[in-house]
């Protein structure tokens, strides 16, 4: 069972939404810039182009790192959505799933920064070394955050937080919605989209870790990125709007809940020019995690 | 025709290249990039590094420094991989024929799949040549 979970849930359902929302990312972008957009199927087209591409490694780079790296991302996505999926739709999950969603979802970042640094070109360890910074950045105000659910519902079980919500989402008090501001610009950053894409930073170091990538390889990095802009979104409907709910009427509100979060964070990605790496720690350092800090100290007085 | 094959015509990501060009076919490039021509629609991309490339796009007369580096960046290109060669300079050397500096035409050095002439070529010309590049790779319709 442990096995459908995963392939069915944790990898087929999560990259086939997760492309369908970079599509709708792409899309939309193109309609701010005035311009008509890729067809609906090019997310998919794109990543079966890149798997029956060329591997090509680079002279003196590590190469076990480099190809596993990868595959580790992959599968510490993998995993989460797994978590997820199971806590909203199929059991009670177990003490502490919350923690161990917080871990694996520093597995993609890691997977980054290891194959920067595999690949021996001084712009994908300069890449591999922001990212490094942007992960202790964000980290803090993401778990202060993520931890306004867990005062709430007085547990660190996903499904004790999604079933708490049933009378009212935590999203619809002050605490939630600092909380949920500061979330979603720290998912800004772990997706490493515009504002904080200094570790990819296209015209400034092409491409930052994933610079040396080529063929399969590439084509994980990106089905990797896909699903996590899927899985994200998910875990912050999880921790706000009390899961996805499909009975009824409320279809409609986890659809336009997620469509909502995703069209936010794509806004905010074509409006914004890229930050410097220290102006980024210092923008979570400061008034991100002053505000998660207040929304925390609103959560414990019951507000 | 494969699916790799299809797959390839359908998101070709290209990687332009300047081989001592005097940069006006480089910005007719990435006028095709506006929003009066879009070549997302078709979904290419421009991108940053060699290694993520489909198509090379090739402009410039290929001067003695740089036939070193399109040597290398040719390699470096995973395959299956097209070239296109923009521009006059790129297709024949134009006014650089007898120049000291431009021994060799592009197409002595690397296999090239099109050529888009102009000096510079227009972006639709640009459009029509990758058009007739993928209706001669994938067969015509």
């Amino acid at each position: 069972m442990t096995f459908v979970y995963l392939l069915v849930f944790g990898f087929a359902a999560t990259a086939v939404l997760g492309l369908i929302t970079s599509w709708i990312d792409r899309k939309v972008t193109a309609r701010v810039q005035y311009r008509v957009g890729p067809p609906f199927l090019q997310p998919f087209i794109d990543i079966v182009k890149l798997l029956g591409k060329e591997t090509l490694i680079p002279a003196g780079a590590s190469k076990g790192t480099f190809l596993i790296a990868p595959v580790i991302g992959i599968s510490g996505v993998i995993a989460v959505a797994t978590l997820l999926w199971v806590n909203q739709f199929f059991s009670e999950g177990f003490m502490g799933d919350w923690i161990v969603t917080i871990y694996l979802l520093a597995i993609p970042s890691l997977s980054i920064i290891l194959g920067g640094f595999a690949s021996r070109n001084p712009l994908a360890s300069l890449g591999a070394s922001r990212e490094m910074k942007l992960v202790i950045a964000y980290e803090l105000p993401f778990i202060l955050a993520a931890l306004v659910p867990v005062i709430n519902a007085h547990s660190i079980r996903l499904s004790v937080i999604i079933d708490s919500q049933a009378g009212g989402v935590f999203a619809g008090s002050l605490s939630g919605i600092l909380a949920l501001i500061v979330a979603i610009l720290c998912v800004q950053a772990k997706l490493a989209l515009v504002p904080f894409d200094i570790p990819e930073a296209e015209t400034e170091i092409v491409g930052g870790a994933l610079i040396e990538y080529s063929g399969p390889g590439l084509a994980i990095f990106r089905l990797m990125k896909n699903m996590l802009f899927f899985t994200l979104p998910f875990f912050l409907i999880i921790l706000f709007f009390g899961g996805l709910r499909l009975n009824g009427i409320n279809i409609l509100w986890t659809v336009l809940e997620y469509v909502g979060i995703v069209a936010i964070i794509t806004v905010i990605r074509n409006t914004n020019p890229r930050v410097r790496i220290d102006q980024a720690v210092r923008f979570f350092w400061g008034p991100m995690t002053l505000i998660a800090i207040v929304a925390v100290v609103l959560a414990l007085k019951g507000l | 025709m494969s699916l790799k094959l299809k797959a390839l015509l359908k998101s070709p990501w290209v990687f332009h290249l300047s081989t001592g060009s005097c940069n006006n076919c480089d910005i007719e490039i990435l006028d095709c990039l506006t929003p009066r021509f879009d070549i997302e629609r078709f979904g290419m991309l421009l991108v940053g590094s060699i290694k993520h490339a489909d198509v090379l796009l090739v402009t410039g007369s290929c001067n003695r420094m740089s036939v070193e580096r399109l040597k290398v960046l040719y390699e470096q290109v995973p395959k299956p991989c097209l070239v296109v060669a923009i521009g006059t300079c790129a297709g024949s050397r134009g006014i650089f024929k007898d120049s000291y500096n431009c021994p060799v035409p592009l197409d002595k050095i690397i296999p090239v799949d099109v050529y888009i002439p102009g000096c510079p070529p227009k972006p639709e010309a640009m459009i029509a040549g990758v058009v007739k590049l993928i209706e001669k790779v994938g067969g015509s319709k």
